[in-house]
Order: C-alpha cells, then sequence, then structure tokens
C-alpha cells in the first residue's frame, strides 16, 4: 500500500496545485492591468545592469519614470548615446546632444605624492580619510585604497602605482567611484577629452612642492600657453575648460611640473606620459 | 456556538499571543513595511485577507482532503500551496484596484508568500484542533494583531524622525529597539487568563 500511498500524496498536490494555477489564470485575465508598453521596450533598451547610475531604483523604475515624464531621455547614463536614441524613439521625441562621458581622477600624485606618516589601519579610503587628515601630505591626493575600485560595477577603475586610474573604455559615467572618494577627486568629463590636468592641491606652490614631486603649483604657464584660453588658475591650481579646449596639447609642452597629461599625441617623453596618465 | 471560546480566541491572537510581539512571525514585513502608516495599514489589511482566507480554505483541504486520505504529513506542503496562490491573487487584485497601495507595498507583497504568520495561523489551527469557525476567527483576529502591532509600530517609527539619537542607531537598530521596546510592553499581557 507504500505505492498508494506515493500515487495519492503526488494526486493531491498535483490536483491542488492544478486548481490553483487555473484560478490563478482566470483571475489573471480578469484582473489584467494595462501597463504602457513604452515601459516594457524601455526596460528592453536599458543596459539592465541596475547599477542605480540614474538615481533610481533599478532600470525598470528608472523605464516607467522616463514614461511617467519624470525622469529624462538621457537619465541613463550607462547606456550611451546609442541608448538615449532608441528610448527617444519609443517615447516619440529627439534625444537632444547626450555627450558620452567618462570618468576622471583629480589626482596624478600616486607613489610621487609624499607621505606624512606609515598608514596601518584599515585598507580603506574612508578609514585613512578619518586619520589626521589623511595620510599624504597633500589634503587632496588620491590614498590608493581603492573605494572607488570597490563601488564601480564595470571593472573600470584600478589602483595603479597608488592612485586611482580610470579605464575610459570600460566607464560608463555611471558616478559610482566619484560618490565614493571621501576625497572628491572624482569627475566626469567628456569622453572626447584627451589633455587633464590631474591635480585638485588648491595650496601654495611651495606647500605643494614639498607634498607631492607633481602637484600643480599653479605658475600659470599652461594658462598662457593656451591658444582657447580654455585654462584658468583659481587658487594655485590650473583647470580646463572642456567646454573651450580642443585638446592641443600645448600646455602639456609648457608644464615645469611636467603633469598635464596628453593621451592624444604623446610625441615627446612618450613613456613618461605614459606612466603619469590618470 | 461557543462564543466565549471565540472571545478567547479572538483576545488570544490580538493580545496575548500577538503573532509579532509575543510568537515572532511575520517579522520581516513588520519591519519592512512600517516606515509610513498609510503603508503599514494597507500591509495589515493585506495581511488579514491572506490570513483568514489562507484559514478558511486550509481548514477545508485538510479536513476534506487530507485527513480522509491519511496525508497529515503533507499539511505545510498544500498550506504552502494554498498560500501562494491566495498572495499571488491578491497581487492580482490590488494591482487592479488600488494601484497606489500595490506601489507602496511593492515587494512585501510578495514576502506574504513566505510569511511565517502566514504559514503559523493555518498550522497553529490544525496543531490546536479549531474546528473551521474558529479557524477563520483564529485567522482574521491574527491578522488584526497583525495590523495593530505594525500600526502602532509604523506610528512610532514617523515620530521617531524627530527623536534625538545617536547616528549610529539611525534606520534599522533604532526600529529594533523600538520593536523590542514594544514587545516588552505586549508582555504585559501574557499570562492573562479570561475565564
Amino acid at each position: 500500500m507504500d505505492l498508494m500511498n506515493i500515487l495519492y500524496a503526488v494526486l493531491v498536490l498535483g490536483i491542488l496545485g492544478g486548481i490553483f494555477g487555473a484560478l490563478l489564470a482566470f483571475a489573471s485575465k480578469i484582473f489584467y492591468v494595462e501597463q504602457d508598453e513604452r515601459i516594457d521596450k524601455i526596460i528592453a533598451v536599458l543596459p539592465g545592469a541596475n547599477c542605480g547610475g540614474c538615481g533610481y531604483a533599478g532600470c525598470s523604475n528608472c523605464a516607467s519614470e522616463i514614461v511617467a515624464g519624470n525622469a529624462k531621455i538621457t537619465a541613463c547614463p550607462v547606456g550611451g548615446a546609442a541608448c538615449h536614441e532608441q528610448i527617444a524613439q519609443i517615447m516619440g521625441v529627439e534625444a537632444g546632444s547626450s555627450e558620452k562621458m567618462v570618468a576622471h581622477v583629480n589626482c596624478c600624485g600616486g607613489e610621487q605624492a609624499v607621505k606624512k606618516y606609515q598608514y596601518d589601519g584599515l585598507k580603506t579610503c574612508d578609514a585613512a580619510n578619518k586619520v589626521a587628515g589623511t595620510p599624504m601630505a597633500c589634503p587632496s591626493a588620491c590614498l590608493g585604497y581603492g573605494s572607488c575600485v570597490a563601488a564601480c560595477k564595470f571593472d573600470a577603475i584600478h589602483v595603479i602605482d597608488g592612485k586611482a586610474v580610470v579605464d575610459m573604455d570600460k566607464c560608463v559615467a555611471c558616478g559610482a567611484c566619484a560618490a565614493a572618494c571621501p576625497k572628491h577627486l572624482i569627475e566626469m568629463v567628456p569622453a572626447k577629452q584627451k589633455v587633464f590636468i590631474s591635480c585638485s592641491n588648491t595650496q601654495k606652490g611651495a606647500d605643494t612642492r614639498n607634498a607631492c614631486q607633481i602637484g600643480c603649483i599653479g605658475c600659470t604657464l599652461c594658462a598662457k600657453k593656451c591658444p582657447k584660453e580654455a585654462i584658468t588658475i583659481t587658487n594655485f591650481l590650473a583647470k580646463i575648460d572642456y567646454s573651450k579646449c580642443v585638446n592641443c596639447g600645448l600646455c602639456a609642452t609648457v608644464c615645469p611640473r611636467k603633469l598635464i597629461v596628453n593621451l592624444r599625441a604623446p610625441k615627446v617623453e612618450a613613456p613618461v606620459t605614459e606612466e603619469v596618465k590618470a | 456556538m461557543d462564543f466565549t471560546k471565540l472571545l478567547e480566541i479572538t483576545l488570544g491572537a490580538i493580545l496575548i499571543n500577538n503573532f509579532i510581539f509575543s510568537q515572532f512571525l511575520g517579522i520581516c514585513p513588520f519591519m519592512g513595511v512600517s516606515k509610513k502608516m498609510d503603508t503599514a495599514a494597507g500591509m495589515g489589511m493585506a495581511v488579514i485577507f491572506v490570513m483568514g482566507l489562507a484559514s478558511a480554505i486550509c481548514y477545508v483541504i485538510n479536513e476534506l482532503v487530507l485527513m480522509p486520505l491519511n496525508l497529515g504529513y503533507l499539511q505545510t506542503l498544500a498550506y504552502i500551496l494554498v498560500i501562494a496562490a491566495l498572495v499571488q491573487f491578491v497581487e492580482m487584485f490590488l494591482k487592479k484596484a488600488m494601484p497606489s497601495l500595490y506601489s507602496a507595498l511593492g515587494i512585501y507583497l510578495p514576502l506574504i508568500t513566505t510569511n511565517c504568520a502566514v504559514l503559523g495561523v493555518v498550522l497553529l489551527n490544525t496543531q490546536n484542533h479549531y474546528n473551521f469557525i474558529e479557524s477563520l476567527v483564529y485567522g482574521v483576529t491574527g491578522g488584526i494583531g497583525f495590523l495593530i502591532a505594525i500600526v502602532l509600530f509604523a506610528s512610532i517609527r514617523e515620530k521617531l524622525r524627530f527623536a534625538a539619537y545617536p547616528k549610529a542607531f539611525e534606520g534599522f537598530p533604532i526600529a529594533l529597539v523600538t520593536a523590542g521596546l514594544l514587545a516588552l510592553a505586549f508582555m504585559g499581557f501574557s499570562g492573562m487568563k479570561i475565564w
């Protein structure tokens, strides 16, 4: 009779499941809710990484917000222009200009930055940042413990020679690393940008020299050389206006500290420029 | 009908053996959906509905199907099946009838499926040999107990925003402390005899 018991058990549960399944199928017809079909279409177009770079809870949330009009067509920073165009088609509007951005770390110190003391605590940037105002002599130096690396879901940022370096091919500009950096060193720059002044030190020249072998001292040579007047010096720190810069790289040739990186054409001192890229 | 017994079951389920504060069942939605009064109340109503209906259906299935076939050992499985189907049904219904409540409950609505309080109610019904009416009453009042607990808790949590407590306690820690204190208060009911 054991066999019968097994048969009964299987039958009973099977029939119960069948009945409930049929009831639910029936109910789903009755309680069918018409959902905007654009939501499903947009979800299919979105990258589906659920990274939260748009500020919403996942891609499906972002899609429904786009359809509801609360989010822009270009809300997804990850998908890029192609994705935005498809969304725009689905929504029946123009995508407008959405320049591809990438993250950039505004520090090129790394091993050339001077350490104030030997830090042996927790190996996270947050922890190191809280001990006596960072282990680095420069108040705005990359700490190199890789909080940004941990935050990146796309394997696009790595600590190389003691400083964080963005892999521009992989970066999708979701902004997670920028939010994770306790030093706020990471900013989003246009992907076409090739020339960078990767320093955030606003100390006076002499102090900067003591803190870092490569930090910007605000000598203004680059600003004078720039044909487009794209470089301004504020608080002893040179800054490129990316909307004016044409990536000519003249500034990189005059910088006495050799901290301006020209990724486009490493004509002079090619190996050095490679190293300093950040 | 024995109204004394029904009253005993009612008071027991709501106050003395409150599912959340005394039996510690259904803590997940209790912590998760208690940030706002409206959603907490909605969740409570959904739980009442699911618990009551699950009690009734499970009683019928247990008495008419499982017991005659000597399949008592399948109770837990069959009950889970019933609850899962019911919750699915409630979800569809809410999506149609009350979309705002549906989106407010979010992930916690499907979580009623695996809510130990609902399964607990139906298993306790069987364990205590309640008849149909008693099962139904125990299910509904157990849900009411849940509703009271979660609404009380949500009302306190809303006020917590204005309270001064250490930053380390922000969010769930302070909520857990609050829940513990509430459970302590409900301990005052424990051991109460009605008749």
